[in-house]
């Protein structure tokens, strides 16, 4: 005896089904097609492809660039113009200007013709060309055209020479890593002991209610952006370090107040992580101690943080990549110009400051100048992502430990 | 057995001398624990200075000297008027304020009708008839296929008044005819705690330079002009609205690009892939790797694919725009969307997984579709989490100043942005510049654009608190 | 559209049932039958597998990555896992309710309503109809009537367990699975789903999952008793009508259990 209401609703849902069973003449519980699930599943899947690509554009746009850099002729400046107009069968060219002579045998190029310099009469102040050489076309020139001479940079000069000036064709990129890391060493200073510090009051003293005010006030601290931090840097750290140690000794670009604050933008970071790890550590090794008469202290740097060294030192780990990959800060404070220096009071140039300084001016594309930023931007995206996986690998240890 | 219960006896120090060394340990523990409570308080002082530092600059004392008085310039206009006409200047007419101009500097009211409504090559517009030049602006019929230069002095002040707005005119006047000078700046804190030195340094001042007009008068940075002022060279009369309004038009074309994308991306890696193949495992790693990049290199990345590569779309060229280069908001909105992808997606991946198994069960036990699942059931429950993740993250981007200047943001822009295809300027990059300049009263501004953009964050953080608070709210039933 | 009650006195029937998680098979060799518009009962101790052929049935154990199935279903002359059948047209007319009451977190009209919406139902007044319906065969249209607009979530447990079934009676399925209903509920709540269940089984096949011995005697017509292997494979040990399994039980280990000796 079956219900009439079931019926009633049975009739309406085989109506709705029906309707769509009319499209197709399979048997009911067979597969349909629904190229729309289909297709959306393709479209979410592009959707994560699209970070795929992201990582290929940095790979290649990166490495393309630095590879032009690296590959000869690079062209600079040899601070010399054509002075009088040439045909474009001349050979024999007036020229004027600055800067180291002109050899025989070297490579030079005005507009877009190569040449291969034969001789140079110092006195007349003329050279002799062979024109239009490696494939390039003979054109005549006006007077005022700019000689470019060729010039290469290898990879051995770039990683060693301890000078960044381009226009001498001198590319090394030791005052620029110097600086990067020196500043990345007086932020790991300060926030290591602080950021670990803090991390210890939150997870291990701190009562709940306190901590439930703290710790989003200190995470207040991740949520300034850095441009601010820049700001801060040069109107208040830097007039504190110089009534400190003096004007003559602080110069008003300097390293250290760079780096001071730097660690301080870390700080967030190293706590945060490093509270997660400790908070990680199960209670009942913490009562194991207490239980053996230890004091919260010893509990704390005895038997809590060396459990929870590894995701302490991927925290460091971190913050060191964030260090060395800061711009803002250190591209306002830290002063320009790359100078092989290791006086914490004196300006020197960061990579990404460096790369803020030159792409902020007016800069051509394919010039040494432009090229050369992709090559210390291949050198800092390798250092960034060797320092993240490494804090990744370090974490994934430690979740084996626990969980 | 009985030796070395003996042997360890000797060990464990007396009564007394354990005391002792328990007080030592327990003093050791204190001092600790203020240490470690200290560390905690140096970053929250270093917060607090950071503020009160802004604060410190935004607000202050001026000493400032202007060409002309005011009075002077009231009564110059009244003379040529042959009436009296009352002041303040603010609140004169549009026909006064071009009147003015007309009166102190006749020879750059061309240039100013070129500035401010030319719609040709600045070397085009002395040649074109004046309906070209002007296209759209308010002309009498009789004038409009002659050139700017035909005009008489009267029929240019004539344009100037009936198509210029009247603060556009009043900042004219202050900046071109007034010509204010700011000649020093203190902070709040002097301000408040020396006057008197302030004063005694406004006296030596005016002693030493004799500027025309001087005064001395309480000036705070951030004021309306400021929020509503496009930019100028004079600190006075700069403003920010170019800025505010290039960092909306960025945020919202990164959201439009990012969020879509982003979730589509998190969706897929929390609801379809569980196969593990390759592809899935690789864009997961790939994921947590970019989150780690550089955001430099991303403008790297912006550099050379979105405004060199597809310089013919990012210039808005192929669209019949007229953008000579692909530094545009669209290129700058495409680095930043690039740049918070990975935190939107792993955000929104949390977000999804948060959402109970039991309910996507219940539907796929109704027979629900694998995507009517996903649309009706996940999402609307991720959703709140999604928001949340979404808005910080843009409260990330909107402070994000490094891939900005390396794809080029232009230094000095003075028009609003109209369309992504429009160049831009943006909030971080003003304080940027005004930072890197070596007059104090740039650092005013730069404090004072830093209070607009706390602001904006602290907008856009409270809108996430609060709707975390509503969820968990309705969560409960 | 062949009628829902089809012929044959079975709804269902499960042959040589292997399921695996990963490397690991979860149940063994299961072969049984679901007999129509009766209650069958699946008991047996924790982690014997009686869920999981349970899911088996409606292929959600397609939802586990790592699930895989060998063997046959049969509904409606069809092997359910054969590649060409629809798992969402199986989870349709084989519908299922929870362990934990799982009420979406939406209103309670939109609970009810929304088996039918992603069917293509759109018509207001065919779906005000369902609803009222299927709140009315869940014996909860007189509790929550007059708010429909109420989440789902503000009702008591047993009232969302109810709603649940509600839910999955919108869809009319034929053969409804319940993992452990009542687990989560108070004796009270229990008994009016029991009594629901007495009533439903006039117009469905239901398929319960208990811990409850007691309540596999009181509400079901047959009753599989399943038990692990000393592998901790589940299988099949008896399946009878339920007064026989209770009274003489043909294999020890299900006497054992019944009498309480472990589980």
């Amino acid at each position: 005896m079956q219900n009439q209401a079931t019926l009633q609703k049975r009739e309406i849902i085989a109506t709705a089904l029906n309707r769509q069973a009319a499209r197709g003449e399979r048997s009911a519980l067979h597969q349909r097609t629904r190229l729309w699930e289909r297709v959306i599943r393709y479209l979410l899947l592009m959707c994560g492809v699209v970070s795929i690509f992201t990582t290929i554009g940095i790979v290649v746009v990166l490495g393309s660039e630095a590879l032009l850099f690296f590959t000869p002729p690079t062209w600079i400046d040899s601070f010399k113009t054509l002075q009088e107009p040439i045909t474009a069968t001349a050979t024999e060219l007036a020229i004027s200007g600055a800067g180291t002579p002109l050899e025989a045998g070297e490579i030079i190029r005005m507009v877009n013709e190569e040449m291969r310099v034969v001789s140079v009469d110092a006195a007349a102040g003329t050279i002799t060309v062979e024109r239009a050489i490696n494939g390039t076309v003979a054109a005549p020139l006006t007077a005022g055209v700019d000689i470019l001479r060729a010039d290469s940079v290898t990879l051995g000069e770039f990683l060693t020479s301890t000078q960044w000036m381009p226009q001498l064709g001198s590319f090394g990129v030791l005052p620029l890593l110097n600086a990067t890391l020196m500043i990345s060493a007086v932020a790991m200073l300060v926030a290591i002991p602080l950021g670990l510090s803090a991390a210890i009051y939150l997870s291990e003293y701190a009562s709940p209610k306190a901590r439930a005010v703290l710790k989003p006030v200190l995470e207040l601290l991740a949520g300034v952006p850095t441009v601010v931090f820049g700001y801060f840097a040069l109107t208040f750290v830097t007039p504190l370090l110089r009534s400190l140690f003096g004007i003559d000794v602080v110069e008003i670009y300097n390293t250290a107040s760079a780096g001071i604050v730097v660690g301080i933008m870390i700080i967030p970071t190293v706590a945060s992580i490093s509270e997660d790890a400790l908070r990680a550590v199960p209670q009942s090794l913490r009562e194991a101690s207490y239980g053996l008469g230890a004091t919260r202290l010893e509990t704390v740097t005895r038997v809590v943080v060396p459990a929870a060294l590894s995701g302490i030192v991927a925290s460091f780990i971190l913050g060191v990549s964030r260090a060395i990959g800061e711009t803002m800060i250190v591209s306002i404070a830290a002063g320009a110009g790359p100078k092989f220096t290791f006086n914490l009071f004196a300006g020197a140039e960061t990579m990404t400051g460096h790369i803020v300084r030159i792409s902020s001016g007016d800069i051509s594309y394919n010039s040494i100048d432009y090229n050369s930023l992709f090559a210390i931007g291949l050198l800092l995206f390798v250092i960034t992502l060797a320092l993240n996986i490494l804090s990744r690998a370090v974490t994934a240890r430690f979740r084996e430990v626990y969980q | 057995m009985g030796e070395q219960v003996q042997d360890r006896q000797s060990f464990v120090p007396g009564d007394q001398a354990f005391q002792d060394d328990l007080r030592r340990r327990h003093r050791r523990a204190k001092r600790w624990q203020v240490f470690f409570f200290a560390s905690l308080v140096v970053g929250l002082l270093a917060l607090l200075a950071l503020f009160a530092n802004v604060a410190d600059e935004a607000f202050g004392t001026i000493a400032i000297a202007s060409k002309y008085s005011e009075a002077e310039v009231l009564a110059a206009l009244s003379e040529a008027r042959g009436v009296t006409v009352e002041g303040p200047l603010e609140a004169l007419e549009n026909d006064d304020l071009a009147q003015v101009l007309a009166l102190y500097i006749p020879r750059r009211v061309p240039v100013i009708v070129r500035d401010e409504l030319s719609r040709v090559k600045p070397e085009d517009f002395t040649r074109v008839p004046l309906r070209e030049a002007l296209a759209g602006a308010t002309l009498p019929p009789d004038i409009a296929d002659l050139t700017i230069s035909q005009l008489s002095l009267e029929q240019q002040t004539a344009i100037l008044s009936a198509n210029l707005t009247h603060d556009v005119l009043y900042a004219r006047v202050l900046n071109d005819v007034i010509g204010l000078d700011i000649l020093k700046s203190w902070t709040l804190s002097r301000t408040l705690f020396d006057y008197a030195g302030i004063e005694a340094e406004f006296q030596a001042l005016v002693a030493a330079q004799d500027p025309p007009n001087p005064q001395l008068k309480p000036h705070s940075w951030l004021n309306s002009t400021f929020v509503t002022g496009t930019q100028s060279s004079y600190p006075e009369l700069a403003g920010i609205r170019t800025a505010i309004l290039g960092t909306l038009w960025i945020m919202a074309l990164t959201m439009l690009i990012a969020f879509p994308l982003g979730v589509g991306a998190a969706i897929y890696l929390e609801e379809y892939a569980h196969s593990g193949n390759w592809l899935e495992r690789l864009i997961e790693t790939n994921i947590r790797n970019l989150a780690g990049v550089p955001s430099i290199i991303y403008g790297l990345l912006g550099l050379a694919i979105f405004v060199r590569a597809l310089a013919p779309i990012s210039s808005g060229a192929l669209f019949g725009f007229n953008e000579a280069n692909g530094r545009t908001i669209f290129s700058a909105a495409m680095t930043m969307a690039l740049l918070i992808l990975p935190v939107i997606i792993i955000a929104a991946q949390e977000a999804i997984r948060a959402v109970p198994q039991s309910i996507r069960d219940a539907s796929y036990g109704l027979g629900a579709t694998q995507w009517q699942t996903i649309w009706y059931q996940v999402l609307p429950a991720a959703l709140p989490g999604i928001l949340t993740g979404t808005i910080l993250s843009m409260s990330r981007a909107i402070g994000e100043t490094a891939p900005l200047i390396v794809i080029g943001a232009s230094a000095v822009i003075f028009v609003d942005p109209s369309g992504p295809f429009s160049k831009f300027t943006a909030l971080p990059i003003q304080i940027w510049q005004w930072t890197a300049r070596p007059q104090e009263e740039f650092r005013n501004l730069a404090a004072a654009a830093i209070i607009v953009l706390l602001a904006l964050l602290l907008v856009l953080n409270s809108a996430a608190i609060i709707l975390r608070q509503r969820v968990s709210n309705r969560l409960r039933g | 559209m062949m009628s829902s009650n089809g012929d044959g006195r079975y709804a269902v029937q499960i042959r040589h049932l292997n399921v695996f998680y990963g490397p690991r098979l979860a149940v063994r060799e299961i072969t049984m039958p679901i007999a129509r518009n009766k209650i069958t009962a699946f008991i047996g101790p924790s982690g014997c597998g009686k869920s999981t052929v349970l899911r088996a049935i409606n292929r959600m154990n397609d939802l586990i990555p790592e699930a895989r199935v060998e063997g046959e279903v049969i509904y409606r002359g069809e092997n359910i896992y054969r590649p060409e059948i629809d798992p969402v047209e199986i989870r349709r007319r084989i519908g299922m309710v929870f362990q934990k009451p799982n009420p979406f977190p939406k209103s309670i009209y939109d609970n009810v309503a929304y088996g039918p919406r992603v069917l293509g139902i759109k018509d207001r007044r065919t779906l005000d109809q369902i609803v009222e319906q299927s709140l009315r065969q869940a014996a909860l249209w007189d509790e929550v009537k007059d708010d429909l607009k109420k989440s789902g979530l503000a009702l008591s447990g047993g009232q969302q367990q109810r709603l649940c079934i509600a839910r999955a009676l919108a869809v009319e399925p034929d053969v409804i699975l319940m993992d452990e209903p009542c687990s989560a509920l108070d004796p009270i709540a229990t008994e009016r789903i029991e009594d629901l269940m007495k009533e439903l089984v006039v117009d469905y096949s239901i398929v319960i999952v208990t811990h409850n011995m007691q309540q596999a005697r009181r509400v079901s017509e047959y009753t599989a008793f399943f038990t692990t292997d000393e592998s901790r494979t589940g299988e099949l040990v008896e399946f009878d009508r339920t007064d026989k399994v209770f009274s003489m039980p043909s294999d020890p280990r299900t006497a054992d259990y019944i009498a309480g000796r472990f589980g």
